[in-house]
């Protein structure tokens, strides 16, 4: 009998380690969490790294080119670039992060109520939610970010709510796909509520497109949070984020072209890393792939 | 297929009408009260109280709407609180400026994006398709912004070839428009570019294993003419679409591009309109990007049923 569970625990393990085996086995996959992992790990241990205070200024030192003393330069007001860097990626970590947990705890349960329930809940739902997205992501944010006021938790919510609707779309699609399924069918046959469903049939089997699809937009809402930042709709001065650096940066470009250079290369690094995962974790849960 | 674009444009009214609710709503969610802004530094209540009663600020929201959609539908999108001039003419002013930088940056992306995505298919596996992957990867994750900036600091800053900023009318000086235009364009159509390459490449890919491809290739046709002939007219179709598509994006894609540039364009409009506290003009701006989002939804969805015969004869 032992025997028997363990084999059939086996046979039910196998799809997620199937799936953990081919996005190990994925290089570019690898690459890009390495990346992220790196990063995570600098934001998360910025505050016991021996760098420089992010906020300290020093006048004696403005503008400074990358030297041993300051690996990265200094900035206009002589903050050390290399902290302010590492400060910087909590910023835009945490804001592709939150925004996208926000828009999936909105979106999911929205996209499942339609496509299950079908009939006029879904067309309202699926009407609001067009109407959404034909306004474009950034313009949205932005106009969303000067109604909440400019700081980093308004940005993350701004990005958060304009992402809503692309979760809404994807979940009623995939549910779409699903509840038409034997065993969806079977649930509501042995006298089943529509939550648990919802929550023990249907969700399950439409996790892995969000899963893959939230890990994309973690990269557009990095992005995303940078350009508020940069407009001065994110992350408020002194605190450091990238996007704010940038906007600074680009006053003093042939002055301290050192100023702009990093923190652009950080987004890029980090969005890249996300997107790598992304495809990795599309290719690896794809059926078709096996 | 008159009938298919009816449907299409009834299906689009009630989005419209949504959106329309949706940049209403905005105009009562920013803060501060325009009424008093516009009341000057004495705030006297009596003009206060007649500005109220002249825009309607003391009627029932619902009221306040429908006035509100009804000055819409007859072109009046009110007035900017900074310059004094009706929003659409401002909007109208400026939108050439950012349809030109669109249509150049669309140019360059379907110079750089399909043709790479063919190569990147047809020589699939191979360091051309690694390299072609690399470089649309990169295009999707590059900030435009900082790509901006970086142009600037070579071609500007650094070697001096072409202006940091400014913009010419295409009008009025060709030369000095094409001048101030092409890195911005460029900055704008990079990701773009990336999408096109990869969609183009999984499109191309699809093909390239169908039976009448196959067929082509044993009646010993070359492999350039089997690819472009036989192969890419028929991956391009989605491909048309997508273009369509993302020439709304392209609209919002400009916001950053027209800042770092200092292009004075639409994006440029909506981020000072956003720091000036001018509402109408940024209603009107969120309004005609999406109605044109919407205009480019149907527009693809024409174009494609133009494009694909075998959808004409199903309708």
């Amino acid at each position: 009998m032992t025997a028997i569970t363990d084999a059939s625990a086996n046979i039910a393990a196998k799809p997620q380690s199937r799936t953990w085996l081919k996005l190990r086995r994925n290089k570019s996959a690898m690459v890009g969490a390495s990346v992220v992992l790196l990063f995570v790990a600098l934001a998360l241990l910025a505050p016991v790294l021996p760098i420089a205070d992010p906020r300290a200024t020093d006048w004696g030192a403005i503008r400074q080119a990358p030297s041993a003393a300051a690996w990265l330069g200094t900035d206009e007001i002589g903050r050390d670039v290399l902290s302010r860097m590492i400060w910087g990626a909590r910023a835009s970590l945490l804001a592709g992060v939150v925004s996208v947990l926000i828009a999936v705890a909105i979106g999911v349960p929205f996209g499942l109520i339609a496509g299950y329930f079908g009939g006029w809940t879904d067309s309202i739902i699926s009407r609001v939610t067009e109407a959404l997205l034909a306004m474009p992501f950034l313009i949205m944010a932005i106009a969303l970010a000067a109604f909440l006021g400019p700081s980093l938790t308004n940005a993350m919510i701004a990005i958060g709510l304009s992402a809503v609707p692309i979760f809404v779309r994807l979940t009623r699609g995939q549910v779409l796909a699903v509840k038409t399924e034997d065993y969806v069918e079977g649930a509501r046959a042995i006298g089943l509520g529509h939550i648990p469903i919802m929550m023990r049939y249907i969700l399950p089997n439409v996790f892995p497109p969000i899963l893959v699809q939230a890990t994309l937009t973690i990269a557009t809402a990095i992005i995303a949070e940078a350009a508020l930042s940069f407009l001065g709709l994110g992350q408020q001065p002194p605190a450091p984020s990238w996007g704010s650096m940038l906007n600074t940066a680009k006053n003093f470009l042939s002055q301290a072209p050192w100023m702009a250079i990093w923190p652009g290369a950080g987004i890029f690094l980090v969005v890249m890393g996300f997107n790598l995962i992304g495809d990795g974790l599309r290719d690896a849960l794809d059926p078709r792939e096996n | 297929m008159l009938l298919f674009i009816l449907r299409r444009i009834l299906i689009a009214i009630p989005t419209l009408i949504l959106v329309s609710m949706f940049v209403f709503a905005l105009q009562k969610l920013l803060p501060g009260d325009p009424i008093l802004v516009m009341a000057g530094e004495d705030r006297d209540p009596e003009v206060i109280a007649m500005l109220r009663d002249r825009y309607r600020m003391n009627e029932p929201i619902v009221m306040q709407y429908f006035y509100w959609a009804a000055d819409v539908l007859r072109g009046d999108l009110g007035t900017s609180l900074r310059t004094n001039e009706p929003v659409l003419s401002l909007i109208a002013s400026k939108l050439p400026v950012t349809i030109q930088l669109a249509i150049m940056s669309m140019l360059f992306a379907i110079l750089i994006g399909i043709p790479a995505g063919i190569l990147s298919a047809a020589r699939k596996g191979t360091w051309v398709d690694w390299l072609a992957n690399l470089i649309a990867l990169s295009g999707l994750s590059i900030p435009n912004f900082w790509l901006g900036i970086m142009l600037i600091l070579l071609v500007s800053v650094n070697l001096g070839w072409l202006p940091a900023s400014g913009y010419e009318s295409l009008f009025v000086d060709p030369w000095k428009s094409l001048q101030t235009m092409i890195m911005p364009a460029f900055v704008l159509g990079t990701a773009l570019a990336a999408t096109l390459m990869r969609h183009t490449r999984s499109a191309m890919l699809g093909v390239l294993q169908a039976d009448y491809v196959r067929t082509a290739r044993a009646k010993g046709l070359r492999g350039r003419i089997v690819i472009l002939k036989h192969a890419f007219r028929n991956a391009v179709l989605p491909v048309v679409t997508l273009t369509a598509l993302l020439f709304g994006e392209l609209l919002a894609g400009a916001v950053l591009t027209e800042q770092i540039f200092t292009i004075p364009g639409f994006g440029k409009l909506i981020v000072d309109a956003v720091f000036n506290r001018d509402y109408a003009v940024v209603q009107g701006v969120v309004l005609c990007t999406a109605v044109g989002f919407i205009l480019m939804n149907l527009i693809a969805d024409v174009l494609y049923l133009i494009l694909n015969p075998r959808l004409r004869t199903a309708q």
